[in-house]
């Protein structure tokens, strides 16, 4: 299972971290951060990404 | 930084957009003791936002000054996918197309004159709860070390990310059917036939479930972007496609700006408030859900937020039941009105390019704008049940 962001693509808008339902993501000046422990790889954060910046394999 | 910062507050506010500022200033012109935190750099910057607002927001925002106005607007064009138009005409006073990087630091401007601390790069990072209640934040003052600040009330006005509200433990979690996906050019040197009117087009080849949008900001500048329902594509996906298949309007175009944000459409929460704890504006859904804006009823919350808050505060009881009034009033005045076009917009995600074109003709301007504020539902169910197929869609409108 890996979560990965691109992130040159990213434009730290914060959507992905409005739907993860986990809390597993966090926005921070520096960009979206992502915490491995909480992500069950659920990959909706990826699904409303509006640049598609994350890819998420189970 | 940390001198500016008391031990506690009446009321610490967790984000400085329209709903936060507005929440923290009405609260501090009552008299309390306000803390009004944004965990940016800048207030108001990135915006995520069309930064359109109809006159009936303008009327609740009071005296905007004329440096957040960039163009007014007299109506709306809306393109049907078969590239007809319906023209919707606002009135004498339609609203403006705001620069909102001015606006947002304005009305934090406002919440700091009413007496209340505003504080940037300053970022709540958690909840203090003592005995199941929201006592307090932590948070980072301006990138320091992060403190414990106590608070008779904490406001999670946060944004669409709506993490203060779920570390509190308030269930803010938006379903994926209840998010839209949003991208948006600020763009130059356009070519707008009629720069004082927005421009809407709909398709589900276009933006599915959504539009997209083009709001002048000046007679060749303007917000151009898309709201969209998740699919295989990416909102950036289709407004680029858009944007390459207009070149009469593009094609000498520059960018000036991009950003990108979710929208909530609907997923209104009945219970919006915690012992010693309330949520506003994106971060409690509070949104349109047929077009999308947030600002309005952001505003519309902040003041009811602040009204229940320094009642409860006046009473000495901000339990859960005292700050519940927040939740009976804004369903009373905003909440039973949005959950209508919540439905409306359920129905027409399922209309095909078809039947929307069929409904540009049959609409008149009266029932497009009614329909956007949760009325003339009934209207619209006769066009639709006209035809035999759209008899049971037009059922779910009630």
């Amino acid at each position: 299972m890996a979560w990965e962001i691109d992130r040159e693509k990213c434009l730290r808008c914060g959507a992905c971290v409005s739907v993860c339902p986990e809390l597993a993501l966090n926005l921070k000046e520096e960009g979206v951060l992502h915490d491995a422990d909480r992500c069950t790889s659920c990959g909706i954060c990826g699904r409303v990404c509006p640049v598609r910046s994350i890819t998420v394999v189970k | 930084m940390r001198a500016f910062v008391k031990d506690s507050y009446d009321v610490v506010v967790a984000g400085a957009g329209p709903g936060g500022s507005r929440t923290a200033m009405k609260l501090a012109e009552l008299g309390h003791s306000v803390l009004l935190l944004e965990k940016r750099q800048e207030i108001g910057a990135p915006k995520r936002c069309a930064e359109g607002l109809t006159l009936t927001a303008v009327d609740i925002m009071g005296d905007i000054p004329q440096n957040c106005k960039m163009r007014e607007i007299v109506g709306a064009k809306v393109y049907s996918p078969d590239g007809n138009s319906v023209l919707v005409h606002y009135g004498k006073h339609g609203g403006y197309c705001l620069e909102r990087k001015q606006f947002d630091k304005w009305l934090a401007c406002e919440a700091s004159r009413a007496g209340a601390t505003v504080l940037a790069n300053s970022e709540v990072t958690d909840v203090i709860k003592e005995g199941g209640r929201v006592k307090g934040v932590k948070a980072r003052i301006c990138g320091e070390d992060e403190i414990e600040i106590m608070s008779s009330v904490v406001v999670a006005a946060d944004g669409i990310e709506s993490t203060i509200s779920r570390k509190a433990g308030l269930d803010t979690t938006n379903s994926l059917v209840n998010v839209d996906s949003g991208f948006q050019y600020e763009m130059s040197n356009l070519h707008m036939e009629d720069p004082d009117k927005i421009i809407l087009y709909f398709g589900n080849d276009i933006a599915p479930r959504g539009y997209v949008w083009i709001f002048p900001k000046g007679k060749d500048v303007a917000n151009v972007g898309i709201g969209t329902a998740l699919s295989e594509k990416s909102a950036k996906h289709y407004l680029d496609r858009f944007i390459e298949s207009h070149p009469e309007i593009f094609k000498d175009a520059g960018i000036v700006e991009v950003n990108s944000g979710g929208i909530p459409v609907g997923g209104f929460l009945r219970d919006m408030v915690l012992d010693g704890f309330l949520a506003v504006g994106d971060a409690a859904h509070q949104v349109n859900p047929i077009h999308g804006g947030g600002l309005k009823e952001a505003s519309v919350a902040a003041e009811i937020a602040a009204k229940v808050i320094h009642r409860a505060l006046m009473e000495g009881d901000v339990s859960h039941d005292s700050l519940s009034e927040y939740n009976d009033l804004w369903w009373k005045e905003r909440g039973e009105r949005l959950k209508k076009v919540e439905k409306l917009r359920q129905v027409t995600e399922k209309l095909s390019d078809k039947d929307l074109n069929m409904l540009a003709k049959s609409l008149t301007s009266d029932v497009l704008i009614g329909l956007t504020r949760g009325s003339k539902m009934g209207t619209l169910a006769k066009v639709l049940m006209k035809n035999p197929r759209l008899i049971g869609i037009a059922r779910h409108l009630f």
